[in-house]
């Protein structure tokens, strides 16, 4: 196998149980965002960007949608001979095999795939993030300050501090302390996520991590606070951009709006820096004489007769006559009919929304806290006249 | 459809399109907001279950190359078959037209050598939804030598002087067949896709070629049509026929109607293209649409009506694009006007500019214009 200088490990397993039946049945990265992507496209794609072209993908919980999707890695341009994206599920050993306990223990379990490349660095992303990100540049950075280990930090409101791993660091960006959301933080400088290490000194990390039988296997947990203790060279590594933990249903909601302002933070229109993504073929988008649409996102595939305000509409998705969606995301090949009010609301995959219906409340229409966004499953029918109050999820029958 | 190759003829007079074909072959010319003219014949082959494709180019082929590649979007990149340029031969460059048989008889080897039993021959100008299945089936059934996929036009009465018409007998057998009659004596109009067996294609090349003829439909099916078994087989779908500026216009217009819009992308399959990275399309607060087509990747502040968008434009705020196709990437800059207008890639028109073309003869920018 051709040597490669770093290569990119991404932690693309995770269950996101807070996002509902959003996750029921598709891991954290899979889950669809911004009209046409997926959350992992946005890693992938930086991947690409960056010139880093040999990445590995851990898999764990539900990996068909993902599997399927990331396919031989081609929709990003990472079917390469030499390299390219590699999907890493657990597996089986001579002596028994075992699930990805933590996400240091998945880099350990692949130690082999990432020694083939004989890399002198490894890049540890995390699929479940909403950013555009030239690793390249941290990488010099890395090697411009002789680093063993760098994380990519960014500022973030000091009353949201506590809920984010902390660096504090000195003047020359060296990391002297990490808290795990501390109760009273000392820097609002939070981890992305984003890791550079030298590989031959992670993977002793790694192996001695592994020894521990009370480690919970956690990078933010165990091996960087173990690195620091042992006085390694670490530095943190500003980020300045947009970024995004689309964790919980709210989060998520808020991401796709943030994506609705006039000049917004995360531009994806940037031919210099192209979000790749699976593309359906789909028609363009027909507005009919009917529609009404403003400050919105919609994609290929889409009939409009109705009304769209405030949202992002997915391809193939149709709105019938007299409808209006207001501050919503519907998600792919929805049929919404006519009269029907949707507002504040993420709609699954494929669901059918019969005529009349009404989901989600409106802010002057209901006084008590309208922060909440309803979810409706993918798949399902709401019947004609259903009405569905704010902040619940719609699920459909079991099984 | 595994034992029939495809062969896609786009040797045809480059000129009928204007401005827009004046650089690139007709098959590779933009419609419908996201596609090329050839998009459709091929995908209704792939479609219809044709895994070899060949595609008959003449000189400025490196549009169409560009927009096809090795043929992945269409599945037809494939260690076995798939999709082959058939180039014309350097020193045979004169005469350029459709059916010259001199191009199928450079091409013979490749046609000789696929392991296919038929062959299905199109041109690229004929834009429609079909399944050749059924049209497979009914030349096996009629034990036809030849089978013709005709349109009856009849309560259509387009002007057609470019198309061939054909005339039936109750049967199904064809015994007459004009190319660009000046008087048209039957509605049922070639649609310029016909079966056969490979074999009798390879005969006809030879027998044609080694007496000089020149002319496959000609020479090949004309003067054979009381020897060999031809036969018409009617398509009942949506059928747009390009053959100048006007159909172009009007057909794209016609996509505006949701079942038109439905029936050509939907019908039998979908319609595969080139996909581009484009982000949704962002429609923001000044933003005001009304019956139109509109690919992804734009960024919409002004006012659209009745027109079709490609992908990439801008349409800044205050302007009002009308009754228009504008190609992709343009730039219709604030306050500027628009109104029956045919904008090939990368046009811009700057701050309040006013264009208008005539509903029946619209105003065709060429490509790269700054206005």
């Amino acid at each position: 196998m051709q040597r490669k200088e770093c290569v990119a490990m991404l932690l693309a397993g995770g269950q996101g149980s807070r996002l509902g039946v959003l996750t029921k049945k598709l891991a954290k990265p899979a889950v669809p965002f911004g009209g046409r992507y997926r959350i992992i496209d946005f890693t992938l794609s930086n991947c690409n960007n960056s010139g880093f072209d040999t990445v590995g993908v851990l898999t764990q919980y539900q990996p068909l949608a993902l599997n399927t999707y990331i396919g031989i890695g081609s929709h990003w341009d990472l079917d390469r001979k030499n390299g390219g994206v590699t999907v890493l599920p657990p597996f089986v050993k001579e002596m028994g095999g075992e699930w990805y306990k933590g996400t240091a223990n998945a880099i350990y379990q692949n130690i082999e795939f990432v020694d083939q490349y004989k890399p002198k660095y490894i890049l540890i992303l995390s699929g479940d993030h909403i950013y555009k990100m030239d690793y390249s540049l941290m990488l010099d950075f890395h090697k411009e300050k002789q680093a063993d280990a760098t994380i990519a930090v960014i500022e973030v409101p000091w009353q949201e501090a506590s809920g984010f791993g902390i660096m504090n660091t000195a003047k020359d960006a060296r990391i002297v302390e990490f808290e795990e959301k501390p109760k009273v933080p000392r820097s609002n400088l939070a981890s992305m996520g984003v890791y550079i290490f030298n590989w031959e000194l992670l993977k002793a990390y790694l192996e001695e991590d592994e020894r521990n039988p009370r480690s919970s296997n956690d990078f933010g947990k165990n091996i960087i606070p173990l690195m620091l203790e042992a006085g390694q060279r670490m530095f943190a590594y500003p980020f300045k951009g947009y970024w995004r933990d689309v964790g919980t249903i709210e989060s998520l909601w808020q991401a796709n709006m943030d994506l609705l302002l006039e000049n917004p933070k995360l531009d994806l229109n940037d031919q210099k820096w192209r979000i790749y993504s699976v593309t359906p073929h789909q028609p363009p988008q027909y507005v009919a004489p009917s529609a009404r649409v403003n400050c919105s996102l919609i994609n290929e595939g889409c009939m409009v007769f109705g009304n769209v305000y405030h949202s992002i509409l997915f391809p193939g998705v149709d709105i019938g006559k007299g409808s209006t969606i207001r501050e919503s995301v519907i998600l792919s090949n929805v049929k919404i009919g006519k009269n029907v009010i949707v507002e504040r609301a993420i709609v699954g995959v494929e669901t059918i929304i019969e005529d009349n219906c009404h989901i989600g409340c409106k802010e002057n229409s209901c006084p008590e806290d309208c922060s909440r966004i309803t979810v409706v499953e993918g798949n399902i029918i709401v019947p004609t006249g259903s009405f569905i109050k704010k902040d619940c999820q719609l699920v459909g029958k079991a099984g | 459809m595994k034992n029939v190759m495809g062969i896609i003829n786009i040797m045809e007079n480059e000129d009928f399109l204007m401005e827009l074909s004046y650089h690139r072959p007709v098959a590779a010319v933009p419609f419908g907001g996201r596609y090329r003219m050839i998009d459709f014949v091929l995908s209704n082959m792939v479609n219809s279950g044709i895994q070899n494709v060949g595609i008959l180019v003449q000189n400025s082929y490196r549009a169409l190359m560009d927009h096809l590649g090795r043929g992945k979007e269409w599945d037809l990149d494939r260690k076995r078959d798939g999709l082959f340029f058939l180039p014309p031969d350097q020193y045979n460059g004169q005469g350029i037209y459709r059916w010259d048989l001199r191009h199928f008889y450079t091409h013979l080897d490749y046609i000789n050598y696929s392991r296919h039993k038929y062959v299905l021959i199109s041109g690229s100008n004929m834009l429609c939804n079909i399944n050749y299945q059924e049209a497979f089936e009914f030349h096996q059934a009629m034990n036809a030598d030849i089978t013709l996929i005709y349109k009856d036009m009849e309560s259509i009465r387009d002007n057609l002087p470019q198309s061939s018409f054909i005339d039936i007998a109750e049967d199904g057998r064809i015994f007459g067949l004009e190319i660009s009659p000046t008087k048209i004596n039957s509605f049922k109009m070639s649609m310029e896709m016909c079966l056969m067996k490979k074999s009798l294609l390879v005969d006809l090349i030879n027998c044609c070629y080694s007496r000089g003829e020149c002319d496959l439909i000609r020479d090949g099916f004309i003067k054979n049509l009381h020897r060999l078994r031809v036969y018409g087989f009617p398509y009942q779908g949506y059928l747009a026929t390009i053959d100048n500026i006007q159909s172009y216009y009007k057909h794209s217009m016609d996509l505006l109607k949701p079942e038109i819009w439905r029936k050509l992308f939907f019908e039998q399959g979908l319609i595969y293209t080139k996909p581009k990275d484009g982000a949704p399309t962002k429609y923001n607060e000044g933003a005001r649409v009304s019956n139109a087509l509109i690919a992804n990747d734009c960024i919409i502040d002004g006012f659209v009506e009745n027109s079709i968008i490609f992908r990439g434009v801008k349409i800044g705020r205050g302007a009002h694009v009308k009754d228009s196709i504008i190609m992709q990437k343009c730039d219709i800059q604030e306050d500027a006007v628009i109104e029956s207008v045919i904008a090939d890639k990368e046009v811009i028109v700057t701050k309040v500019k006013h264009l208008k073309g005539e509903k029946h003869y619209p105003l065709v920018i060429k490509k790269r214009t700054i206005i």
